[in-house]
């Protein structure tokens, strides 16, 4: 369920990443109002239970194959929403460098995706309404798995949208959902009975762990109404930055994208003004005419839909150049680990 | 992340690659975080029919593993064992996107499988340059960099106190999974009954064990924050390097260096 670098396009990655670290920022500093210091040590080896209960595979029930776990809502019950989040994140950093599991440029999307709805809306308006009178097996186990379905839902739903938004996929938004939906559906209940017995198992053994969760974000529901206005602010305001950067450094990549994006109606008021601009630095950024009317091209033939007949002797030599390009690469790259393996001798 | 067990041997891994001494290992955090982030946006940015004016931008992978001595085959099979979902979501456009792009000697080519190759080839770029970061840099190291650029202490502290923990809580949960499978036959007893009484043994003990942590650092006067010791400083090389790649990888993104090759080549 981790989104991927290679379908994101550059502006719906960094919108992510504005948001994702707009909230890492806010939850750090709401740690550091009141914190407790035995929350630190605790949130460390919570993230790498996390990852060593991975390492346990177990037998999905009616299939006989084996899966996994994914945890996001275990931390979210056992640390609270701020400290739950910053964990979460942590554990994708790993993931996403030594596991390759997403990328760094799709971190921001996955943090997003795997932390910010178990912790900001399934925990605070799901789970914390299910136990709110009463907490025994019973009640903990419906919410528990309530929660970890819907926030798995939301977190596919949240991949789709981004998917959808990049353009690098041809898939409709119906049929990928449909694909999506209803995998993370399954995942999620399996997910939830074992989240459910993980934290009844924490209730009879360690009550102290849970009421400390619990109590330690007081007025959570009004808290993170505010936590999610400030990300979705941030997003924004960071996104416009961002946009008039990537409009120096990648004109057409950027202008395809919010082609895309004013595609859908909700989104045209906001872009519009910068539209026209865009494409004014666009003509003046492009210092190679043939390149630029290269694009052009391409562009129109790509929104058109009957196809112009490509010029055949264009993209042979594109292709012979491509092979060139590789093959020079890797020469360089034996070149210069032979030249390290000879520096010792000599 | 199919078998955990060999991914976690390749923690270890990358972690002790992380050690050598090479050029670009010496480089500092800063410099490699900024520049791998400025490749993968460059990559990604490219539109979604382009394949070859991608290519150039293998001189960047490559050029790590070779001067940074890492081992091919690590990063190549972990590209595989991560590319089932890219491929999954990707072969769909072939499917979706019939219309003809280029005609090459009578082959008949649909934009479908050109945006299919393209999201291969962004996916190989991208996954592999994070993998060569944390191969030629030291986890401590990346995170000093994070601290440099602005992360909050907490989340540089979380970090490193996490990364530290899963060795530890690895070798315990290998000793867990070794007594189960001895205790078991086949599938049975790996149900997700016993399962879940495991995790929430492990679950109780992981938390027992940091408290006792907790208590040995105060002990030891640990007041919130761990210091991580200046060891990098920028140097000449840094700048020259993150100068190179950087304009390097401009120039690849505005002119189709593969395209001018190939046509200097025919005519």
């Amino acid at each position: 369920m981790h989104m991927s670098d290679a379908l994101l396009s550059p502006v719906v990655g960094a919108t992510f990443w504005a948001g994702s670290l707009g909230a890492v920022a806010y939850c750090a500093s709401k740690l550091k109002q009141n914190i407790d210091e035995k929350l630190i040590p605790l949130m460390g080896i919570l993230g790498a239970f996390i990852f060593a209960a991975q390492m346990i595979n177990f037998t999905i029930p009616g299939t006989g194959s084996s899966g996994h776990i994914g945890g996001g809502m275990i931390l979210a019950i056992l640390l609270g929403p701020h400290a739950g989040f910053i964990t979460i994140a942590s554990v994708l950093i790993i993931q996403s460098l030594f596991f390759a599991d997403g990328g760094i440029l799709a971190l921001g999307c996955n943090i997003w995706n795997l932390g910010i709805f178990p912790c900001f809306i399934v925990y605070p308006y799901i789970f914390k309404i299910f136990v709110q009178h009463e907490r025994n097996a019973r009640t903990v186990t419906i919410a528990s798995v309530i929660s970890v379905v819907m926030a798995l839902q939301m977190g596919a739903l949240s991949v789709v949208f981004e998917t959808l938004l990049s353009g690098r996929s041809e898939l409709p938004f119906v049929t990928f959902a449909a694909m999506m939906l209803p995998i993370h559906l399954a995942i999620g209940v399996v997910e939830g009975f074992i989240t459910a017995g993980v934290i009844n198992y924490v209730r009879t053994a360690r009550p102290e762990v849970l009421e400390n969760a619990m109590t330690s974000t007081p007025a959570v529901i009004g808290d993170s109404m505010n936590t999610f206005l400030l990300t979705i602010g941030l997003a924004a305001l960071i996104t416009g930055g961002g946009l008039s950067w990537f409009a120096s450094t990648h004109p057409d990549g950027l202008e395809w994208s919010i082609e895309k994006v004013m595609g859908s109606p909700e989104l045209s008021a906001p872009e519009s003004g910068i539209h026209p601009g865009m494409k004014k630095l666009q003509e003046k950024a492009a210092v190679l005419p043939d390149y630029d009317f290269r694009t052009d091209e391409a562009d129109q033939s790509i929104s058109e839909d009957n196809w112009p007949a490509v010029n055949a002797g264009r993209s042979v030599s594109g292709i012979v150049g491509a092979f060139m390009v590789l093959g020079m690469i890797f020469l360089t790259g034996f070149v210069i680990k032979s030249f390290k393996n000879i520096k010792p001798k000599i | 992340m199919q078998s955990f067990d060999k991914e976690f041997i390749n923690i270890g891994y990358l972690d002790t690659l992380s050690y050598k001494q090479t050029l670009v290992h010496r480089l500092h955090p800063c410099t490699k975080l900024i520049v791998t982030f400025a490749f993968i946006v460059t990559v990604v940015s490219f539109p979604k029919y382009e394949i070859q004016g991608i290519m150039p931008f293998f001189l960047f992978p490559v050029f790590i593993i070779s001067a940074g001595d890492i081992p091919v085959a690590l990063i190549l099979k972990k590209l595989l064992v991560v590319s089932p979902f890219v491929l999954f979501v990707g072969i769909f456009n072939p499917v979706l996107d019939t219309r003809i792009m280029y005609y090459v000697y009578g082959l008949e080519i649909t934009g479908g499988w050109i945006s299919f190759a393209s999201i291969t080839v962004k996916f190989i770029l991208t996954v592999s340059s994070a993998l060569l970061l944390v191969a030629v840099t030291s986890f401590p190291g990346i995170c000093y960099a994070l601290q440099r650029l602005g992360v909050p202490k907490i989340f540089i502290v979380q970090l490193l106190f996490l990364y530290r923990y899963i060795f530890v809580l690895a070798e315990e949960t290998m000793r867990i999974v070794r007594a189960r499978n001895m205790r078991s036959f086949g599938k049975r007893g790996k149900g997700i009954k016993s399962f879940t009484s495991l995790l929430g043994v492990l679950l109780v003990r992981s938390m027992e064990r940091a408290e006792s942590i907790y208590q040995a650092m105060c002990s030891r006067a640990f007041d919130g924050s761990i210091r991580l010791v200046n060891a990098f400083s920028l140097t000449l090389t840094d700048m020259i390097f993150a100068a190179i790649t950087i304009t390097a990888f401009i120039i690849f993104r505005r002119y189709d260096v593969a395209e001018m090759l190939g046509e200097l080549l025919l005519t």
